[in-house]
């Protein structure tokens, strides 16, 4: 049977250069990753080229990005955190993208690879706390401790409210990557049977490769919502940290 | 993604790749953060400083249009309320001068009939006070004659049957006190 994991193997495609003795490789991860910033900006910036009164099907579907984003923005941080929006914007894009070019097959998923989804969580995890400590200078740490709390059990509160905010960044980017890495290897697997009972059992393996090949097809159209949703809530919870630098006291 | 086919028993996930689970390979961390960073901050400055300012800027221009169009359209129904209220206006204003003309027209020929009427019969009148004068004279006329004839009459009666013709006084006198009578 195939290897489910093989899928998930950086593979250098050709050398770009070096920079002292570390040769700089252009990977299939980084040539995803680039088609992923390639579709976005051929979406949002290709399609609204026109600036068109009235929309067409390509403008409407990067205004009804736009205006999916900015009310998650909106219903989260407030108007406040529009000042965000550039950065929750292009984390939805790319988280958005790389997800479901990842379905395609032959393709890599950028995002099925912890380092990157743990350096995305950490970009907002220190955005909010620069922004906090900018903003609100000292004031930021009230978010460690809530109103309305009785002052013999507030220690233990302030040190839960650290140790979540401190873990926040690994649910965050576990979430995203564990959901990828557990799909697209489900995928793998299925798709191996068919190939597997077609290989080795002939004419009964056929007929029997058909009950995985349908799971199969289920299990991607599967994928493509997990996709999307994971996209959104790795953004909804980005908009989430990010209010409390904006609203630390609650 | 990967080879097809093939259930064989060498191809195991520690052989064949150089062994371990790919995403924790540490030593593909620097390109990927290295590339991840790039592309992020590529794809952060096309956002911040192309897509979102225009998408903004498209979707104010079609607020805008919208409430432009909008406040256009109470202007124009405001306006044509307006002319539907003048033309009314003139609509009563007409009504009450027909009125007013008719009414006057009306009094001024009742008034001039009226006119008429007076001094026809007041011409009718005279007329008939002159018919009136004409008749009394006449019937005078006709009874002073009715006594001569009487008196006439008498003695030719009494020279008839006696003869002889009286006075013509005491024919007079006999004819008034019968007419007395």
């Amino acid at each position: 049977m195939a290897d489910p994991i093989h899928q998930f193997e950086i593979v250098n495609l050709f050398p770009l250069g070096k920079i002292g003795s570390t040769e700089i490789q252009f990977t299939n991860s980084a040539l995803f990753m680039v088609v992923a910033v390639a579709v976005t900006g051929l979406l949002m910036l290709g399609t609204t080229s026109g600036r068109q009164l009235v929309p067409g099907r390509l403008q409407a579907m990067a205004e009804v990005t736009y205006e999916f984003v900015a009310d998650m923005i909106r219903s989260t941080a407030g108007e406040e955190g529009m000042r965000f929006f550039p950065l929750v914007f292009s984390l939805f894009c790319f988280i958005l993208f790389a997800n479901v070019i990842g379905i395609v097959p032959y393709t890599f998923t950028v995002t099925s690879h912890i380092v990157v989804t743990a350096s995305l969580a950490l970009l907002v995890f220190f955005t909010v706390i620069v922004y906090g400590l900018y903003s609100h200078g000292l004031g930021f740490f009230r978010l460690f401790v809530p109103h309305g709390i009785p002052g013999y059990i507030l220690p233990f509160v302030v040190l839960i409210e650290i140790v979540s905010f401190l873990s926040r960044p690994i649910s965050h980017s576990v979430r995203l990557f564990a959901n990828m890495l557990a799909g697209h290897i489900t995928l793998k697997v299925f798709a191996g049977f068919v190939a597997g009972l077609g290989g080795a059992l002939g004419l009964v393996g056929w007929v029997g490769g058909t009950l995985p090949l349908i799971m199969v097809i289920a299990l991607t159209a599967l994928e493509l919502l997990v996709a999307f949703l994971q996209a959104y809530v790795f953004t909804l919870l980005a908009c989430i940290y990010l209010s409390d630098a904006l609203h630390p006291g609650h | 993604m990967a080879q097809p086919t093939h259930a064989t028993t060498e191809h195991t996930p520690t052989s064949g790749h150089g062994g371990g689970f790919p995403p924790f390979k540490a030593e593909t961390y620097a390109s990927q953060l290295l590339w991840l960073g790039l592309c992020f901050v590529v794809l952060y400055v096309m956002v911040a400083k192309l897509a979102l300012p225009r998408m903004a800027g498209i979707l104010a221009d079609r607020r805008a249009r919208i409430d432009g169009d909008l406040g256009e359209a109470v202007r124009l129904k405001g306006d044509a309320d307006a002319a539907v209220a003048t033309y009314e206006k003139a609509l009563a204003d007409a009504r009450n001068r027909a009125h007013a003309i008719a009414t006057e027209t009306r009094d001024r020929l009742t008034a001039e009939a009226d006119a008429h009427r007076k001094s026809v019969e007041a011409e009718f009148a005279v007329k008939l006070a002159a018919a009136e004068r004409s008749i009394a004279a006449s019937k005078t006329a006709a009874m002073s004659n009715v006594r001569g004839i009487a008196v006439d009459a008498a003695g030719a009666i009494v020279n008839r049957l006696i003869g002889k013709a009286p006075s013509e006084a005491a024919a007079a006198a006999a004819v008034d006190h019968v007419l007395k009578r």
